[in-house]
């Protein structure tokens, strides 16, 4: 059982060769993990990635099948969920209906025989804002208010590890913002491990300083979020991590600095020390804001890969950008955001245009193509498009 | 016109016929409590207090000793079913383990087989393991028929418990007993006390199965029927009438504490 003390830091968390089965299928196939002290860690991943699970474990809410949990270097797999020195702020914030908010926060402390259990609550209260409600019932607060105290019932207790399992996830898009900057700084501030579980790319860019992108019970990548974002490792995470524009192809030749690969007869030029793979098949990207528009076809230039003519399919306009999709001939469609810098669209449906980006801006992956190719070359029939669209809106809903 | 006023005096005239064919029985026994009667209690003989006021004097005090022997009968019942019910129906919902359906199944089965066939059953039963009848034969049968009860009401609170509460228990540093205390407990106490209510009303009820598992031992129903061949004493009036008022005074109490606190909750949101 842990009494007394408090923990003075946030711990360590290690998981060694974490496997979890549940009867029909495997949750998580093999993991390990470090998450260095008074770091904010996301997981990030699609639903059924084997994310929440994870967090479960740790918690203690279950067992796994294989494979050692250890909290600031210290074995806590055999350990009972209330003998672990981690708090969880929940999904649904399972807050107690019948106590008081006050009674909620001080629940921990009083469990751990904790002296001036209310002083301490009171003061976890006023950290989130909220100390003027805590004569009041859980039922009687908003969403945003219920989940402030979910946290303060979880911090109070100074965890040496806290952990958040998408518990912004019901709240309104401008109060999600204002709780991501909060939850920021109150982890700042209080100087706890936070892992923080989400399926909300932007979310966990917001807030984390590493991400863990999760995939079918695997870590597909891990690292700060400007890294993934820019060096993505696998197709799984150019997409899940923003979008990508993707191509697959053998490479042409290649110099001390970079690689040529050949995109349906052009020659795509990337840093060597920007892709994965040197040889071969290879799959290489550029996100979609690194791309230029231009009407006519540009003068070539050694430090631009230049992709056109194509034809502009749709254009979107979202405020602060536009976004285009254009049709190139053998190649597929590609993604392009633009900065509305003066006005509106400047390109219309059906204009020809061609596209340059930057050599240094693309990326190299480092799964093999042979092993997805049928998945993720761009392919424009209507059938697949329309399959596309309908799988993105049915994890939208499940989601939902 | 008249078609309007016709719908208009219709149903207030149905629902005071209605309520009147329901009241009539009750009224009837509280206005024959004050009876001053003989031997028998059917015809009015003239207002007194004195069988409220002497309740146990009658045959020896027969009618209190069937009543204090319901009660025993009904307190323990209800007490044995509600504990034992509250844990079979926790289990049922919240954990998966072999012939949990059959279970399930087969807990309805006392609430749908006939009284008469269930009070029969128990009796050749208690009379084939040589078991003599009385109050623990009782006491037997009234919490075997009151468990199903209790599971059905029991279960559709749990069922409608977030585990997650449970598990932030857990996570807050609660053994197994302080979740189930402080947690579990209070949160399915309405739906137990409701199903303590039920089984202390349905045992307290019961005559068909008591009558044929209670040997020499006489319950408040059971008195009654015995005593409605030769004239009830207004002494069984008063009691009847007694427990009706009580049963009336808690409803209403319930009901201005429950539109109380409604208000001041709506006051506070």
């Amino acid at each position: 059982m842990v009494t007394g003390a408090f923990a003075d830091r946030g711990a360590d968390l290690e998981l060694v060769g974490i496997q979890k089965r549940f009867p029909g299928f495997t949750a998580i196939e093999h993991l390990d993990l470090v998450i260095p002290a008074g770091s904010f860690f996301a997981l990030l991943g699609p639903s059924g990635c084997g994310k929440t699970t994870t967090l479960r474990l740790v918690a203690g809410l279950e067992e796994p099948t294989d494979g050692r949990i250890l909290i600031g270097g210290k074995d806590v797999t055999t350990q009972k969920a209330y003998q672990r020195p981690v708090n969880t702020v929940f999904q649904s914030y399972a807050l107690f209906p019948h106590m008081t908010v006050l009674e909620n926060v001080a629940f921990g402390l009083r469990r751990r025989k904790i002296t001036d259990a209310r002083s301490l609550a009171h003061e976890a209260l006023r950290l989130v804002e909220l100390d003027h409600l805590a004569a009041r019932r859980p039922g009687q607060l908003s969403g945003g208010q219920q989940q402030r105290v979910a946290l303060a019932r979880a911090i109070v207790n100074r965890p040496a590890l806290l952990l958040l399992d998408e518990p912004l996830g019901a709240l309104d898009l401008k109060l999600r913002r204002q709780m991501q900057l909060e939850l920021k700084s109150i982890q700042e501030d209080v100087g706890l491990t936070f892992l923080h579980v989400t399926h909300d790319q932007e979310e966990a860019m917001t807030m984390a300083d590493t991400i863990a992108v999760m995939n079918k019970g695997r870590i597909e990548q891990l690292g700060a979020p400007e890294q993934l974002y820019d060096l993505p490792k696998t197709a799984f995470v150019a997409n899940f991590l923003g979008q990508s524009n993707l191509f697959t192809g053998p490479v042409l030749g290649e110099t001390s600095t970079s690689i040529t690969v050949d995109v349906a007869g052009r020659g795509i030029v990337v840093p060597k020390a920007r892709s994965h793979r040197h040889a071969g098949d290879v799959t290489i990207g550029v996100r979609p804001e690194k791309l230029t528009l231009h009407r006519e076809n540009p003068v070539a230039d050694s430090s631009h890969n230049v992709m056109g003519p194509g034809r502009v399919r749709d254009v979107s306009f979202t405020g602060v950008s536009t976004q285009y999709l254009v049709a190139v001939p053998g190649i597929g469609t590609l993604v392009v955001f633009e900065q509305n810098r003066s006005f509106g669209p400047v390109e219309g449906e059906g204009d020809e245009v061609w596209l340059t980006w930057n050599v240094e801006h693309g990326f190299g992956l480092d799964d093999d193509p042979a092993d997805w190719e049928t998945k993720f070359v761009a392919d424009t029939s209507t059938k697949s498009i329309a399959a596309q669209r309908r799988a993105t809106l049915v994890t939208e809903l499940e989601e939902a | 016109m008249t078609r309007i006023s016709f719908g208009k005096w219709l149903l207030p005239l149905y629902a005071a016929l209605a309520l009147i064919f329901l009241m009539v029985p009750i009224v009837y026994t509280f206005i024959f409590s004050f009876n001053d009667s003989l031997k028998s209690n059917i015809t009015w003989r003239g207002f007194t207090l004195d069988k409220w006021l002497h309740v146990c004097a009658v045959q020896n005090g027969a009618v209190c000793q069937a009543f204090g022997n319901s009660l025993v009968i009904g307190l323990v019942a209800t007490v044995i079913a509600t504990t034992l019910g509250t844990m079979i129906a926790i289990a049922l919902v919240r954990y998966r383990f072999k012939f949990r359906s059959a279970t399930s199944l087969l807990l309805f089965l006392p609430m749908a087989t006939p009284e008469v066939v269930l009070g029969a059953g128990l009796a050749a039963q208690f009379l084939s393991l040589g078991v003599p009848k009385d109050m623990l034969t009782i006491i037997l049968a009234h919490t075997m028929f009151c468990i199903s009860f209790v599971v059905v009401t029991v279960k559709a609170r749990v069922a409608g418990l977030d585990p997650a509460l449970e598990e932030a228990g857990r996570d807050l540093y609660g053994s197994p007993g302080q979740v189930f205390a402080r947690i579990t407990f209070p949160l399915l106490l309405p739906g137990i006390l409701a199903a303590a209510l039920l089984s202390f009303a349905l045992s307290f009820d019961d005559f068909i199965i008591t009558n044929f598992n209670s040997g020499a031992v006489t319950t408040f129903p059971k008195y009654i029927y015995i005593s409605a061949s030769r004239g009830i004493p207004a002494e069984a009036n008063v009691i009847a009438s007694a427990v009706f008022i009580l049963a009336l005074v808690l409803v209403v109490t319930a009901q201005v504490s429950s539109a109380a606190r409604a208000k001041r909750q709506a006051g506070l949101g």
